[in-house]
């Protein structure tokens, strides 16, 4: 594809299990396909989390570890009886290190179409710092 | 098992081979997914109607296209990148745009204009009724 953009997948990749700790849920955990951008003064997430509703999204910052953990309900439809599956429910889980620091009281999040949207807004002394060189 | 998708051809006894093959090497790895390009679709019957389900993350409800011919369903649309107004940098790039256009075969005739879809959560979702004509006749056995 053009300018780097990845070409559409359908299978999502399986959250790998962390040492040492089990997921108390016996379901499946996927980690959302994700963009991630800078502009001058936010660091942008987006990351594909179908079926997933905006209460069952769960955002953490600490240490510049971003946190994205969300629940999906079952894919169950009742009174139908799958007879053939490309694709499973299941939570999302993902972690970002940032390396800016981040004003975390204005960080908004918003979830359209299955996406959510991460806004990071930069804190004020990591915005651009422009060092002039002085020739001697 | 469903037998419309076990048909006898080279190319699903493959896959068939080939997934049981993994299930023995995998061991635990029991529930079967099938792999498949973007949109990723599930299918599910009830009495009567067959209701097929697919993941859309991002893309718009008007950039999907649906069309049922015979007992083929197809599903066809675009998922846009994002547009930027001045400069951005990206970190990381994972999630992808283009054109997509897919074709599933359906369980049964269905009426085509009792087709309905709805989107929700970036989830497609696609509700099929059976044909009048398709529907299974009882047949009385008179008694002589």
């Amino acid at each position: 594809m053009t300018n780097g953009v990845p070409t559409l997948e359908a299978q999502k990749e399986e959250a790998p299990v962390l040492e040492g700790a089990e997921r108390t849920r016996e379901r499946r955990a996927y980690v959302p396909r994700s963009d991630i951008y800078e502009t001058e003064d936010a660091i942008f997430v987006l990351a594909d989390m179908p079926g997933v509703d905006e209460d069952s999204i769960e955002i953490t910052l600490e240490k510049n570890v971003l946190t994205i953990a969300a629940y999906a309900e079952s894919s169950d439809l009742g009174d139908y009886e799958p007879v053939y599956a490309e694709y499973e429910s299941g939570d999302y889980t993902r972690r970002f290190s940032l390396s800016d620091q981040i004003d975390q009281a204005k960080i908004e999040a918003s979830l359209r179409d299955g996406v959510l949207k991460l806004m990071l807004p930069k804190a004020e002394p990591a915005r651009a710092r422009t060092i002039k060189v002085k020739a001697d | 098992m469903y037998r419309r998708y076990l048909r006898p051809s080279l190319w699903r006894e493959m896959e068939r081979l080939q997934r049981d093959m993994n299930q023995l090497v995998g061991g635990l790895s029991s529930r079967e997914v099938t792999p498949a390009s973007f949109p990723a679709m599930n299918v599910w019957t009830g009495d009567d109607t067959a209701v097929i389900t697919a993941e859309v993350p991002g893309v718009l409800a008007d950039e999907i296209d649906i069309s049922v011919v015979g007992e083929t369903l197809t599903l066809s649309g675009e998922r846009k990148p994002e547009e930027h107004e001045g400069g951005v940098r990206y970190h990381r790039r994972e999630r992808g745009c283009g054109r997509f256009s897919r074709s599933i075969e359906l369980p049964f005739r269905v009426d085509a204009e009792k087709v309905e879809a709805a989107y929700d959560k970036g989830i497609l979702r696609i509700t099929l009724p059976r044909a009048e004509a398709d529907k299974p006749r009882k047949i009385a056995v008179r008694a002589s």
